[in-house]
């Protein structure tokens, strides 16, 4: 436990820590997810953990706030006199009571419930004869006025939006005299303009002595706001200095370790258009996040982006091209065909390649063999069946090419693919919707949760495939991404389309006003739509 | 026409509804409070059954009525402890445990009487609850007369159906069960154990399920036949989809189903053989189906309903 | 240090493990009730090995038993592969039953090698098409399957016995609620001479190869396990997801038709109300110990059948209940789910310091 740590060695020691973290290490089978992790954090002082997916960032939350039991190290938290005290080790409550409070990425509220009542929630004894009493609710109102977090405490938390159900969260760690404050990726369901006003929270409670650690691994919101910043890597600790003076292009080498180009051709305009949106609305999951009247065209050699936080109608944008609705009113033509009723085969058979969100809710099948996901959605082809009996050779040879042709490491075309990676299995899915060369690609969150290769990789491949002549439709919440691939910008917000402007004519600021529903043009760039030219 | 209003109009009519209603709201309770909770609990048919024979073999060994009530509860929560076991920290099938359980409870029962009783012609009888004085209430027209036949189980479901309502509605308990069933990750994120809560749900459900089964041996008859509970277990089920999960419209729903079982019955004899008896007696179960396809589409499921949630996991 | 460690990808043998570790469990567990009753414990269960396999008839009384479980296995193996939870065989098992009397009795009347299939197709036709309404409720109204078929089997039981009251009742019956006997040229031939083993048992072999073969080659079975395991992404790659449930509900019911309908054909002649001792829920528990295998099937089929044919030879000569066997059968399924989990895991022997 001696050996140096090198980075500690750099930071200014806080003043009487509230939370100490000594030599936290944790494994998962062969894997180290974190390894002798240690540092403190100050009241008062807003510390960034930057780091790739994959760093090590979510464990080490988990792990000081009890959800998982470190291999080795201590977490310690200042009590009221100041003395640190050491956390039992895999307890929420104990974490809770401490003064430890964490906002997770996903939501954790009970959507059946008030605002206020999922902030009450687990905060007095299960068998009092009612809830709320004793001026809990002057207290959280107190709370909220005196921190600017407006909510409708008496909403049900289904109609809240995402930046409302996020203020829930911190609101409900709040109440409970959060002395530390973890935010996992706090900006990822935000505009930026929803960002900045998260910003502008965040310092504010921190003036008040609030201790926060804010995980990102967006460069410029953390350089930006943050007093301190950590970098993890592989699961160390490999930076930890002030922000102030901090050059992103050094957090960037720190972060990722090596860097990976992404070699971007410019565009060769003129194709065909292969994908037409006329005025085209559908409904969306749930009575949610419908899409209304949009008007979009996708011309064969080009990337068009589509930035927009999620839940504003991109679920049902995705939906009508990879034909699993048909648009209600207003008009779809796929490669010069008209839809008019869903079928996820028939898209599939004009040619398009589809790469859903999730992928392993819509993209794979965990219990099934590589081989079997590859032909997903060709069984039924001459090639893969003869009479309706699989034709198992064909199918392996099959595989054993794709897996050589994308990289995919993995045990062999047989292996169930919920064993593979991330990334491995995101080869899998561009394996099985790029061999055929389609002429349209919908290409939903495509890089989600994968780490910075397995990113380039998807990249290379839909760059690649723009470059042969297909179009692709690039459905992204991650701007950076948007900006690197996209050769046109369109946002989406409320379900509305905007019109799409070329990436060059665009800054993040700008992108930002179209998410929240703002027209951009007093850039007067230049653009194309469906529908005719924007005001 | 007239022999419906006859039928409608008589209070022993709608005594036998509440009669027959009574164990259906101790069943629609108990799975309503399993389900609030996250789990599904296929268990209940067994449940009914072991808790039919456990509290009525009690009281024909010599305990009181009440005793046997107690009995039949205590049956009910261990099987309800067996299914929360393999269901929520273990996250087994809820579908296939719940069968398990069921086919478990009927079959150790059945094993049980046939133990105890290897070689009797007529079920051994015991002496089973008797109609409650209302005292005032008797006065209310038609009600009271109703209330009059009614016994201490019946009033009990009823109470319990405020009560469950109160705590479901009310009360930090009910919050954090409600959660439960909606997003587990809430619960634990406020420091209580979403473990604890629907295992304490899953038991004190299938205590309820069994005070069903009780009612029938203890209150409606007086003794323990083979294939009594004939599937009242899975209209309970059905049921709880039709209330929404709620208690005040499991009453409202189970009341529903008393009458209209109470009617086809009256109307059997009424009809005197137009149809078969078998045809008046499909009705209640047609009418489980009907009851479910009326609302499945739009029900609003609990969302967490049979997800098993492991800690640290979201 | 001992530890669990999670396995990845348990290998098929181990699930035959948990199969046949389930099955000796809940025997063993049986035996706690069993010494409750004072019963001598080993003697019980030697009476009941003896009963299921102690001379060649009794194995074939076993086999015979085992033949509507083999079905009803199938039935529940096939559409619990593709997420479809019929608990409705018995229903299904009935109606197959009733529509082999009603082509069997003498309303049709050719040559046995015509006459016994389109007996056995009657039943399979009247299995499926008992559970296209569950199916079709589940798919147009999103009502649970489990519910709907398991009030279904009481309609159906309903219904059969007020045909035997009714229209089918034998006149020659004396008064008892039963079918007409099937005419000779409807009846499934013995298999082996003197013994109630009928070719019911041979063509429910052949059911659970075909079922095999179709899960593990064809296109079919290829989507049925696909809707099965993640129904969403089948949808997303254009597998007809609608059909396939259909197909496997179709299949599964007339699995559990051709239970009936062979029960009948084969074994009892004629039809009555009391024609399964709950061969249709027992057939969940062996589906589950096959490992929803079809092939899987034909074992755990004859281990239950062995368990009801032993229990009940047990019971005839020590009078201990043979509900003794539904309680072993109640308990093989929660073992083998227990079993189940506990292939996921390993324990690993580590140590924690070097060698010396």
């Amino acid at each position: 436990m001696s050996a140096a740590r090198g980075p500690q060695a750099e930071a200014r020691a806080p003043a009487r820590p509230v939370l100490s973290l000594r030599g936290i290490t944790k494994r998962f089978g062969p894997l180290i997810a974190n390894d002798d992790i240690g540092f403190e954090v100050a009241p008062g002082e807003i510390v960034a953990l930057l780091g790739e997916n994959g760093a090590g960032k979510t464990t080490l939350m988990n792990i000081i706030f009890g959800h998982y039991v470190a291999d080795e190290g201590e977490v310690s938290v200042a009590g009221p006199d100041g003395a640190l005290a050491p956390l039992p080790p895999g307890s929420a409550e104990a974490a809770l009571r401490a003064g430890v409070g964490m906002v997770h990425q996903h939501f954790t509220l009970a959507e059946n419930l008030t605002a206020f009542e999922n902030i009450v929630l687990g905060t007095e004894s299960l068998w009092r004869l009612s809830y709320g009493g004793g001026g809990a609710r002057a207290r959280v109102e107190a709370i909220a006025a005196s921190s600017g977090l407006d909510v409708d405490l008496d909403a049900p938390v289904s109609r809240l939006s995402v930046g409302e159900k996020q203020r829930v969260e911190i609101l409900k760690a709040l109440y409970r005299d959060a002395r530390v404050l973890i935010l996992d990726e706090p900006t990822a369901v935000l505009t930026p303009q929803e960002a900045d006003g998260l910003a502008a929270t965040v310092r504010a409670l921190a003036a008040r002595g609030l201790a926060v650690i804010f995980i990102s691994h967006k460069l410029a919101e953390v350089v930006a706001l943050c007093h301190r910043i950590l970098v993890l890597r592989g699961g160390r600790l490999v930076a930890d200095r002030a922000a102030a003076g901090c050059d992103r292009a050094t957090l960037a080498d720190l972060m990722v370790g090596r860097s990976i180009e992404v070699t971007r051709t410019p565009r060769r305009p003129g194709g065909p258009p292969v994908l037409v949106l006329d005025h085209a609305s559908a409904d969306g999951e749930r009575g949610r996040g419908a899409l209304r009247e949009a008007s979009l065209v996708v011309h064969g050699g080009e990337i068009v982006g589509v930035a927009g936080v999620s839940g504003n109608g991109q679920g049902a944008l995705a939906a009508l091209v990879a034909g699993l609705a048909a648009p209600r009113s207003g008009r779809l033509e796929v490669l010069g065909g008209t839809i008019r009723a869903a079928d996820p085969a028939a898209m599939v058979r004009r040619g398009v390649g589809r790469i859903p969100e999730d992928r392993h809710r819509e993209g794979s099948i965990g219990r099934m063999s590589i081989a079997e996901n590859l032909m997903l959605e060709s069984v039924r082809d001459g090639a893969f069946q003869r009479l309706g009996f699989i034709r198992r050779r064909a199918a392996r040879e099959h595989a054993e090419e794709a897996i050589a042709a994308f990289d995919v490491r993995c045990p062999g075309p047989d292996a169930p693919i919920r064993l593979l990676s991330g990334g491995n299995m995101q080869k899998v899915i561009l394996a099985r919707a790029l061999e055929r060369s389609p002429m349209l690609i919908l290409a939903n969150q495509p890089t989600r949760g994968l780490d910075v290769a397995a990113t380039a990789d998807v990249h290379r491949r839909l760059i690649a495939a723009r470059d042969r002549g297909a179009g692709v439709l690039l459905i992204s919440e991650d701007l950076d991404e948007i900006f690197v691939l996209a050769d046109r910008i369109a946002a989406i917000h409320h379900g509305r389309l905007t019109p799409s402007f070329a990436t060059e004519t665009l800054d993040t600021r700008a992108v930002g006003l179209m998410m929240a529903g703002h027209d951009p043009t007093t850039q007067e760039p230049e653009f194309e739509t469906a529908g005719g030219r924007a005001p | 026409m007239t022999a419906t209003l006859d039928i409608l109009a008589n209070p022993s009519f709608w005594a036998a509804a509440l009669r027959i209603a009574t164990p259906l709201i101790f069943g629609v309770l108990g799975a309503l409070l399993c389900e609030r909770a996250g789990v599904l609990n296929l268990g209940i048919e067994g449940i009914f059954v072991a808790g039919a024979m456990a509290g009525w073999l009690s009281v024909y060994l010599g305990l009181s009525l009440w005793g046997g009530v107690a009995v039949a509860a205590l049956t009910g929560a261990a099987f309800g402890l067996l299914h929360a076991i393999l269901t929520v920290p273990l996250g087994l099938s809820q579908h296939v445990t719940g069968i398990g359980v069921t086919l478990l409870a009927t079959s150790m029962s059945y094993f049980g009487y046939r133990v105890a009783f290897p070689s009797v012609t007529s079920p051994p009888r015991i002496t089973p609850f008797q109609p409650l004085d209302p005292g005032p209430l008797r006065a209310i027209p038609v009600l009271g007369e109703v209330l009059a036949q009614q016994t201490a189980l019946t009033w009990l479901a009823i109470g319990l159906v405020v009560v469950l309502g109160y705590v479901l509605a009310r009360t930090p308990l009910g919050l954090a069960l409600r959660a439960c069933g909606d997003n587990p990750a809430a619960v634990e994120s406020q420091g209580l154990s979403v473990t604890a809560l629907r295992m304490g749900a899953v038991m004190a459900g299938s205590a309820l399920m069994a005070l069903g089964g009780a009612f029938l041996t203890m209150s409606a008859f007086n003794a323990f036949f083979f294939g009594m509970i004939g599937g009242r277990g899975w209209v309970c089920i059905a049921l709880t989809v039709f209330a929404s999960w709620r208690p005040g419209k499991a009453l409202l729903g189970a009341l529903l189903f008393g009458a209209f079982d109470a009617f086809q019955v009256r109307l059997q004899t009424v009809s005197g053989g137009v149809a078969p008896s078998q045809v008046f007696l499909m009705v209640p179960y047609a009418l489980s189906i009907l009851a479910l396809l009326l609302v499945a589409r739009r029900a609003d499921y609990p969302r967490a309903l049979m997800q098993p949630y492991f800690r640290g996991q979201r | 240090m001992i530890r669990l460690a999670r396995r990845d990808n348990p290998p098929l043998w181990l699930s035959a493990v948990a199969s046949v570790g389930a099955a000796l469990a809940a025997l063993a567990l049986t035996a706690v009730p069993l010494a409750l009753t004072g019963a001598p414990v080993a003697g019980a269960f030697r009476l009941m090995a003896e009963g299921a396999a102690g001379s060649l008839f009794a194995f074939t009384e076993t086999l015979s038993r085992a033949t509507p479980l083999i079905f009803t296995g199938l039935a529940a193996a096939i559409a619990f592969r593709a997420r479809l939870w019929n608990i409705g065989a018995e229903g299904q098992l009935y109606a197959g039953a009733l529509a082999a009397v009603a082509v069997g009795t003498g309303a049709v009347s050719l040559p046995a090698p015509a006459l016994v299939p389109l007996v056995l197709l009657a039943g399979a036709a009247a299995g499926a098409l008992l559970m296209l309404a569950p199916v079709v409720f589940k798919l147009r109204f999103s009502a649970d399957e489990v519910v709907t078929t398991l009030l279904l089997n009481f309609i159906v039981l309903l219904f059969v016995q007020m045909m035997l009251e009714g229209p089918m009742k034998d006149p020659m019956g004396l008064g008892w609620p039963q079918s007409e006997p099937l005419v000779d040229e409807a009846v499934l031939p013995k298999i082996v001479d003197k013994m109630r083993l009928h070719w019911g048992f041979g063509i429910a072999v052949v059911a659970a190869v075909l079922a095999q073969l179709m899960i593990d080659r064809t296109v079919w079975g290829f989507e049925i396990r696909a809707v099965g395991e993640n129904a969403p992404a089948a949808r997303y790659a254009g597998l007809p997801v609608t059909r396939t449930m259909l197909r496997v509900g179709l299949l599964s019911g007339a699995c559990a038709g051709l239970a009936g309908a062979c029960e009948v054909a084969g074994l009892k002649g004629y039809l009555t109300a009391d024609l399964s001792p709950g061969f249709g829920y027992a057939g969940i528990v062996v589906a589950m110990l096959s490992g929803l295998s079809p092939l899987g099937v034909i074992p755990a089929s004859i281990f239950v059948a062995g368990v009801f044919v032993g229990a009940d030879t047990m019971s005839r000569s020590i009078g201990v209940s043979n509900y003794l066997a539904d309680l072993v059968v109640a308990m093989a399924l929660l073992c083998v789910l227990v079993g189940g989990l506990a292939t996921r895991y390993r324990v690993e022997f580590t140590r924690r310091d070097a060698r010396t």
